[in-house]
């Protein structure tokens, strides 16, 4: 009965020891997800949305319910899904080619020659635009780039999901929208199924199939789902003008400040 | 860089300017392009590059004397005071002196006449060999010893207590227990050496190991990488540089430890050499062995930096 939803979350709960007791951060979260749909996480900062981003990576396990990745229960972390992380996490040690490459050897080394290994990391750092970077360190590209990086070697591994953890949070604006943008485009070439972490409303009604909105926490579950009907592909300039883009704009920040506004 | 910072400012200015303020270094970009092609313009170019060049050279320059000029400043004060020192007692020999016989001795270093009588050279390649036997057997045994510690948190409990009461210890309070054990002089120096020196070689490699940021290891977690890939990719190079700070501090206290280890079990080497003198009463050459110990120390320091230089990487852009 999942078999048709490529991302299933069933029943999921996740509580935390602390040292002030047991702390219950998501609880009855229930989530499908089509093969190649983008679905943004948003809510406020500790709703638990990163927190079931990570039991999705497999990065720690839920203290009950189920999740499914293509068909296979997630029991760890595994390269059937890609991770994309706020700090773009890459090795500084390592030039880009070799941050991509460590990855794309993981998955496909022993199937595949060393020259189609070199092709594969070449071709995902190319997909982000980064043809011309690819022997440097990351200390000598721009955080935007850092993150392209990151984008590539969570794309190289040709993952069933790609996972991505508020990847542009820490980018400037106009960098951000720029990547966004790149973002679109890599997915519509990909075809890639994503799910992504965002506390920003502009980047999920731009990006996303369907928004999840998350109710504050502690105990932080599923509030409201919505669609987003707009046409791909997207344009950022004609959107913002765009009535109904508004429209979704409207009902995700009524949601966030309205019925779930967060005492600050 | 500058040149950088002149090219948009020409974008207003009329076509002729433009051609003026364009920056050399664009200008030598495109000599490079067509070099057949020897115009005004590329001329122009090379006689900026050159003038960059000239400045560049002479900013070094002032940079070397700024640095410099002080260094010499203090030595002079420092033999002044010596001079003065060696002049109000008797006893304490004089520069110059120090400095004949330091010539002398250096000038045949590895002459060698029987185990008690050899040359400078001899001394000073008897105590590096044993300072790089124990050191050796140190890191060999102290950097897997530190990332067990680092990787495993019950090691570092068992381990932290004994740590903490055995590092403290003073060097020469080991010498018995090596002259008890191996009923030799050499090899207990060896482990006088290999027991000080391995301390912060554990304590630095198990700190890197601990101090890794979880996002390295998240990668390795999303990835699945092997055990090896982790250790080869990840672990080894981000501990590294804390590994080689600890190598540096070991390899300092090794040096410091092997002049008085020598001095209490004779042999051939710096320290014995040292307390040999003070017997012979030989100040100058007392003195002598204390330059030599000293700017020997700040060889081995020296050379370890530049290593530890060459694996530092750069985490924030």
């Amino acid at each position: 009965m999942n078999h048709s939803f490529h991302l299933v979350v069933d029943n999921v709960e996740k509580r935390f020891d602390t040292k002030q007791g047991e702390f219950l951060a998501i609880r009855d979260v229930n989530l499908r997800v089509n093969r190649g749909e983008f679905v943004a996480l948003i809510g406020h900062s500790g709703c638990g949305k990163s927190t079931l981003l990570n039991l999705l990576a497999g990065l720690s396990t839920p203290t009950g319910g189920v999740l499914v990745c293509a068909g296979r229960e997630v029991k760890g972390p595994g390269p059937d899904r890609g991770v994309v992380f706020q700090n773009h996490s890459l090795l500084p040690w390592l030039t880009c080619f070799q941050n991509v490459h460590l990855a794309v050897e993981r998955v496909f080394a022993g199937k595949e020659s060393k020259a189609q290994l070199k092709e594969r990391t070449e071709n995902a750092l190319k997909l982000v635009g980064l043809s011309h970077a690819i022997h440097k360190h990351p200390n000598e590209i721009s955080g935007g780039m850092k993150q392209r990086v990151g984008i590539a070697r969570a794309l190289a591994i040709e993952p069933a999901v790609l996972l991505l953890d508020e990847p542009f949070g820490a980018l400037d604006a106009l960098t951000r929208a720029h990547l966004q943008d790149e973002l679109l485009r890599i997915v519509a070439e990909t075809k890639s199924t994503v799910v992504m972490v965002t506390h920003d409303v502009d980047e999920a009604v731009l990006l996303s199939d369907r928004i999840v909105m998350m109710t504050n926490g502690p105990a932080a579950t599923i509030g409201e789902i919505l669609e987003v009907k707009l046409a791909r592909p997207r344009d950022r300039l004609a959107l913002a003008e765009d009535v109904e883009y508004h429209h979704y704009r409207k009902a995700v920040v009524e949601f966030l400040y309205s019925k779930h506004k967060k005492a600050a | 860089m500058t040149n950088a910072i002149t090219m948009p400012l020409a974008v207003g200015a009329s076509l002729q300017e433009k051609e003026t303020k364009r920056s050399a270094h664009e200008m030598f970009v495109e000599t490079a392009k067509k070099t057949s092609e020897d115009t005004a313009e590329s001329r122009a170019a090379r006689e900026a590059e050159l003038a960059m060049k000239i400045r560049r050279r002479r900013e070094q320059i002032t940079g070397l004397v700024q640095t410099t000029v002080p260094a010499f400043l203090g030595f002079a004060l420092f033999i002044l005071a010596w001079q003065f020192l060696s002049q109000i007692n008797s006893q304490i020999p004089s520069p110059a002196k120090v400095w004949m016989a330091a010539v002398k001795l250096f000038s045949d270093p590895f002459y060698s006449k029987g185990p008690n009588d050899q040359g400078i050279g001899w001394n000073i390649l008897s105590s590096l060999k044993r300072v790089g036997i124990g050191f050796g057997l140190a890191a060999l045994v102290g950097i897997p010893l530190g990332f067990m510690i680092g990787r495993f948190t019950f090691l570092d409990r068992m381990t932290a207590p004994i740590i903490a009461i055995l590092r403290p210890v003073s060097p020469l309070a080991w010498l018995p227990i090596g002259l008890l054990v191996f009923k030799a002089a050499n090899p207990a120096a060896i482990w006088v050496i290999f027991i000080c020196s391995i301390w912060p070689m554990i304590i630095n490699t198990a700190v890197g190991v601990q101090r890794i940021p979880q996002d390295y290891l998240n990668v390795a977690r999303v990835l699945n990488l092997s055990e090896w890939k982790v250790f080869t990719k990840i672990l080894f190079p981000a501990v590294l540089p804390y590994m080689l700070t600890g190598v540096k501090l070991s390899i300092g206290v090794a040096w410091l430890v092997i002049v008085a280890a020598e001095m209490l079990t004779g042999g051939v080497g710096i320290g014995f050499w040292l307390w040999d003198e003070w017997n012979n009463l030989v100040v100058e050459h007392i003195i002598v062995a204390i330059f030599v110990i000293g700017i020997v120390g700040l060889l081995l320091e020296q050379l370890l930096t530049r290593i530890a230089a060459r694996f530092e990487f750069n985490e924030k852009a």
